[in-house]
């Protein structure tokens, strides 16, 4: 019964985060749209780290890493495609492009690479290591991007002109959303779709009694490094589109209160949820845009509605909604 | 590159690392006998250096500023015990985090409400400004000196206090076994009170004494929070010997690197590239050189597996 409510109000979700962008297209409020794409971006880096946090039990405290190196993809990438400078003349001559399919591509291959180092290094140890080892590496990045001037350092890059897809004129507002909203759904059905897998069941398994896994014969591990892998290279791609969104890139896309941030949008919409990260991220940015327009330190309301949360109310807005404990270990 | 100039920067280092030592110390100290993870313990760093400062503009003493600093910390870690860490000892690291997090946005904006947004500022105060001749001539800051020898009276001083007095055994025996110093009849509860406490003095502390050399603001404390992370994940979590080591060498490795691989690259590059290739590279040596333990060991030096 709950089950069929909640599945009620994903798709209300899906109609409202579609719904709203296209009446502020008919409305003529661009900035709606803006926020909505905002929204829809954000909400994909969310279900990209869901995949680690909510199905593998992995604390990532540093999914901002693969945000920023989405982020730069893109802004590398479109920088030298801008200023006509190769990217790199030896061994192999790459160039820049202003292609966004490649530029995902990139954005998901590099993503995918780190994350597997970084996983690799971290999932050696469990539990309270793990959580520090990731912020520890995403501080890494952070810094790494300030203080290498090649591409901006502190201030980041600007990008002028938004990256070309076949087809559509991404400049207009509706367009572009269109896109992040396609990204975003085609996201949360693979999410989907590794939960109802072999795999994600492995995965469910290696969360909750890794000693159970291995005596199936198969490698916690392992599993824990592949969803990570999976996990890191959409939220590379959702960094890719957010860079694409400001057409802005900037160290603080790999700054560890953006990996709190993605934690928050899961915590909000509730864990464990497919669609938890797009209701926390819609959250989240109205919080900012309502409280931000009351207080300069709106931050400090959405630390206690989080402790509320987390201290009072487990299930998260979706469990409120669709009543509906989620067993969350 | 004068050997005066490298013996400072050892200085240097061996204090920026007794500082992460204060920190880290409180750190593994409650997750190793609380099991508590702790974002917002560098919260408490940059309530001892506000602190600091307010108490120093108030009365025009540093060491009442510093006494201030200590005080407020430790209420503050008092508050935060009570109200909020005491309700997550049954719940998941990710609940301690989210809800730590939710302290570190609470702490940054009701100081930034309460301070506004400009940094602060606290000196030296007189008796400790100006340079020491250390023997063989080497010119130092007093106050720098000063704060070395703190950092290391402080460390015996914690190292004393866990190994010798009853309270240091009960922490050890907390650390082992909650359930049965409790059943021994200790006031587990007051005991987690007692040490998130004196976690948060030693971190207030840290804080007024960094306060003078660098300037007081919003957002100090993160840094150094992630920095002491790195520390404790090297020295094995829970471990105090751990925390001074780990600190010890983070605090060195950071600042040598920095001071080291622009020169080292300089010997085969050109000067512009040399400083910004050095700086970059030195800006990652920690987190190399925490990759490098955890692949050797995992838990750290002087972690148990």
């Amino acid at each position: 019964m709950t089950m069929i409510r909640e599945t009620y109000v994903n798709a209300a979700i899906m109609l409202l985060l579609l719904g709203i962008p296209v009446w502020a297209h008919v409305a003529g409020q661009p900035f709606t749209i803006t926020l909505a794409t905002k929204v829809a971006i954000l909400a994909m880096a969310g279900v990209g780290l869901n995949i680690a946090l909510g199905l593998g039990g992995m604390v990532s405290l540093g999914h901002a890493v693969f945000f920023g190196i989405g982020g730069y993809s893109m802004g590398i990438l479109a920088h030298h495609a801008q200023t006509f400078t190769p990217l790199m003349e030896v061994p192999l001559l790459i160039e820049g492009t202003k292609f966004m399919p490649v530029i995902w591509l990139v954005a998901i291959a590099i993503s995918a690479i780190v994350a597997l180092a970084i996983g690799a290094l971290s999932l050696r140890t469990g539990g309270v290591y793990f959580i520090m080892i990731t912020l520890a590496f995403g501080q890494m990045f952070y810094y790494f991007a300030i203080s290498w001037p090649a591409y901006g350092g502190e201030d980041g890059l600007s990008i002028f002109v938004r990256n070309d897809f076949p087809g559509l004129n991404t400049l207009v507002p509706i367009q572009f959303f269109a896109i992040a909203f396609v990204a975003l759904s085609l996201s949360l059905l693979l999410s989907h779709l590794i939960a109802r897998s072999r795999f994600g069941l492995a995965l469910g398994a290696a969360r909750q009694n890794p000693e159970r896994v291995q005596t199936v014969g198969l490698d916690p591990m392992r599993v824990k490094l592949v969803a990570f892998v999976i996990s890191g290279a959409i939220t590379g791609l959702a960094g890719a589109l957010f860079a694409d969104l400001n057409r802005f890139v900037a160290p603080t896309m790999f700054s560890w209160h953006l990996s709190g941030e993605l934690i928050i949008f899961i915590i909000l919409g509730g864990i464990g949820r497919l669609f938890g990260p797009v209701v926390g991220a819609g959250l989240f940015i109205l919080l900012e845009h309502f409280l931000g327009g009351l207080s300069e330190f709106w931050l400090i309301y959405v630390g206690a509605i989080l402790l509320g949360v987390v201290l009072f109310a487990r299930g998260g807005l979706i469990g409120a909604l669709s009543g509906r404990e989620v067993a969350h270990d | 590159m004068s050997i005066l100039l490298l013996i400072e920067q050892i200085l240097n280092g061996l204090q920026f690392g007794l500082m992460l030592f204060l920190i880290s110390a409180g750190l593994t100290l409650i997750f190793g006998v609380m099991g508590i993870i702790n974002l917002a313990h560098g919260s408490l760093y940059m309530v001892g250096a506000f602190a600091a400062a307010a108490g120093a503009a108030a009365t025009g003493s540093f060491v009442l500023g510093l006494a201030a600093a200590l005080m407020a910390a430790a209420i503050a870690g008092v508050i935060v015990e009570v109200l909020v860490i005491r309700r997550l000892y049954d719940r998941d690291h990710l609940d301690q985090v989210l809800a730590t997090f939710a302290l570190i946005l609470i702490f940054s904006e009701g100081t930034r409400w309460v301070f506004g947004s400009f940094p602060l500022y606290l000196d030296v105060p007189d008796f400790l400004s100006g340079a020491v001749t250390l023997p063989g001539g080497i010119p130092y800051p007093l106050y720098r000196l000063t704060i070395i020898l703190i950092g290391l009276a402080v460390a015996a001083g914690l190292f004393l206090l866990i190994a010798k007095t009853r309270v240091g055994i009960r922490i050890r025996a907390g650390e082992s076994d909650r359930e049965m110093i409790a059943a021994l009849g200790v006031d587990i509860s007051k005991l987690y009170t007692l040490v998130f406490a004196l976690g948060a003095a030693l971190a207030g502390f840290a804080g007024a004494l960094v306060g003078a050399i660098q300037s007081v603001q919003v957002g100090m404390g993160e840094p150094m929070l992630i920095l002491a992370f790195v520390t404790i994940v090297i020295g094995g979590i829970g471990s105090i010997k751990g925390a001074f080591v780990g600190a010890i060498l983070v605090g060195l490795t950071d600042t040598l690197g920095r001071f080291l691989l622009p020169v080292l690259f300089g010997a085969f590059m050109e000067p512009a590239s040399a400083t910004s290739v050095g700086s970059a590279l030195a800006s990652m040596l920690i987190y190399i050189l925490m990759a490098g333990v955890l692949i050797f060991r995992p838990t750290g030096l002087y972690g148990k597996a």
